[in-house]
């Protein structure tokens, strides 16, 4: 048993540390007085000033920012949508198909997602004189995507939810809107939550869509950060990471504690 | 009694029309037709004088060529196998992870299932950025081995193939070890007992018991490993050198170096053949375990 325990134990600790110390090394640089990641040159924060004055990033970030809200809350609608049929609609014609397309996303190569974007959107600029790419099309994309994400969480929480509430709210003369309404969406909206919070991190952390389907102008954030890692190591990306690692950790925390919120069963 | 039933449900069929036409439509617009888009383009020609840089027509000459360069072809082959042995390599580290957060207490296994979630909530890029500094030839990697004295002949590791199924087996272990271990919490370890009861040994035990029985959990996570692995681009272009062709890669050249639109659409279909086997069966393993639920 002890035996056991122990390996166990050796286990757990080697996964985490693989997990972990790259990230805490990323970190511990971000306070690096010197360029260079392979010395330490003491304690400073002047990597962190510098990307608080750095224009470019502050503006990409935004943009970054004002994508994530829009493209999350779209598909939190759509996916509340697409998951509440997959939950409660067993059959219509195509239902098959509509499987298939809401899950595709998950598992389609970003690269194959991505080009297909683009030439719709260059087909909608020859033949419909729009949208133009930037905002709306790394929206469209990132949307397409992360409502997979939603969906599934939606679906999960409404099968192990009891339908008999819903049945019963009929029952007793509730339309199927007012049902949906008072007794669904409430005991949802911790998924909806989570669901919108993962869509959000999933449209923050996109590169390679945003990279296909933006125009000439827009920059998000990982285009940025991309464009200046391919040229090696900048320490204001190490500042960047401690910030979305801590951001990461609280909407996880959150997220969690929403998901262990269920009600009795 | 039958007319007020019959319509309550095409009261219901209305609103739900709706519920159901808003992703359906949202979908087919903006993720089956591109694809549609993709295999007209993928038959055209490239005119690099015109805008968009594209010529429509019905030729095959794109697959052909994919089919005769060799460089094609190899950066094919070298998906699939860095993919393959990086998912065998994600799976040796991810069950027994799996296996020992499942045997947890209890009151630890949510902290312990964070922890393996948190990475995937932070940025990929940044994870993969986090490799650079750590395997460039100056890195932290080289400088430990260095002071452990293996000084003289440790190469740089960056730039490798190695570093390329490195990269993988780091972004994508969560992949791994959420589905496994979703079936190993739900094993009954009141038959391993038995087992061990019936005079078996505790490998004899996991071979014919534990492993069969998380068999659902090791095919869904080798595929979620396998099938974004296979189509990667951060990966081999940030830790790989020149010389690691993988298709996803050759794609994004083609597309944004060569500009060649119709070619990066005809590599995009081979990368989907090459996918359609995994995707169909991980699909079907989904509807499956929605079903046991």
């Amino acid at each position: 048993m002890i035996g056991r325990a122990r390996f166990a134990f050796g286990v757990l600790a080697f996964g985490y540390a693989f997990l972990y110390l790259p990230i805490l090394l990323v970190i511990a640089y971000s306070f690096n007085d010197s360029r260079l990641v392979t010395v330490w040159a003491g304690f400073s924060f002047k990597w962190w000033h510098a990307l608080f004055h750095n224009e470019d990033m502050l503006s990409a970030a935004w943009l970054s920012l004002r994508i994530g809200l829009a493209s999350a809350t779209l598909s939190t609608i759509l996916g509340l949508a697409a998951g509440y049929v997959l939950a409660r609609v067993p059959s219509f014609v195509g239902r098959t198909l509509f499987g298939s397309l809401v899950m595709a996303p998950m598992v389609m190569p970003e690269v194959v997602m991505g080009i297909s974007l683009l030439l719709l959107f260059v087909g909608g600029e020859q033949f419909l004189g729009g949208p133009d790419r930037g905002f709306v099309s790394i929206v469209i994309a990132h949307t397409t995507f992360s409502l997979a994400f939603v969906a599934i969480v939606v679906q999960a929480r409404l099968a192990d939810f009891d339908r008999s509430l819903e049945e019963a709210a009929m029952d007793l003369g509730a339309t199927p809107w007012v049902t949906f309404r008072t007794v669904t969406l409430p005991m949802l909206m911790p998924a909806l939550v989570s669901g919108w919070l993962l869509a959000f991190t999933l449209s923050l952390d996109d590169l390679i869509m945003t990279q296909f389907v933006s125009g000439a102008q827009s920059q998000t954030l990982p285009m940025l950060v991309y464009s200046s890692v391919r040229l090696g190591v900048d320490p204001q990306i190490n500042v960047l990471a401690t910030i979305v690692v801590c951001i990461a950790a609280v909407a996880l925390i959150i997220s969690g504690r929403l998901a262990r919120a269920r009600p009795a069963r | 009694m039958r007319g007020s039933r019959s319509m309550n449900r095409t009261r219901i069929s209305v609103g739900i029309r709706a519920v159901i036409a808003l992703p359906y439509l949202w979908l087919a617009l903006f993720f089956l037709l591109p694809f549609v888009l993709v295999l007209i383009l993928s038959l055209g020609t490239n005119s690099p004088d015109s805008v968009p840089p594209v010529e429509l027509g019905f030729s095959f000459n794109n697959f052909r060529r994919l089919f005769s360069d060799h460089l094609y072809v190899v950066a094919w082959l070298s998906s699939l196998r860095i993919a393959a042995t990086s998912t065998l390599v994600t799976l040796l580290l991810g069950y027994p992870m799996a296996y020992a957060i499942s045997r947890a207490d209890p009151r630890r296994r949510p902290l312990l299932l964070m922890l393996v979630v948190l990475p995937f909530w932070t940025s990929f890029l940044i994870r993969i950025y986090a490799w650079m500094g750590l395997l460039a030839e100056n890195g932290i990697l080289n400088q430990f081995l260095r002071w452990l004295g293996f000084g003289d002949h440790s190469g740089t590791i960056l730039g490798t193939e190695w570093a390329v199924h490195l990269g993988i087996v780091y972004a994508y272990l969560p992949f791994m070890v959420l589905p496994l271990y979703a079936t190993l919490e739900k094993l009954d370890w009141s038959l391993l007992e038995a087992a061990a009861d019936l005079g078996a040994k505790p490998l004899g035990a996991f071979l014919t018991v534990t492993l069969p029985l998380s068999l659902p959990g090791i095919v869904a996570g080798c595929l979620m490993v396998f099938i974004p692995a296979v189509g990667e681009f951060v990966i081999p272009d940030l830790l790989g050198g020149t010389s690691t062709l993988m298709i996803g890669k050759v794609l994004w050249d083609e597309f944004f170096t060569n500009s060649d639109w119709p070619l990066a659409s005809a590599v995009a279909i081979c990368l989907l053949v090459l996918l359609v086997g995994p995707i169909t069966l991980f699909q079907r393993q989904q509807a499956k375990s929605l079903e046991r639920r």
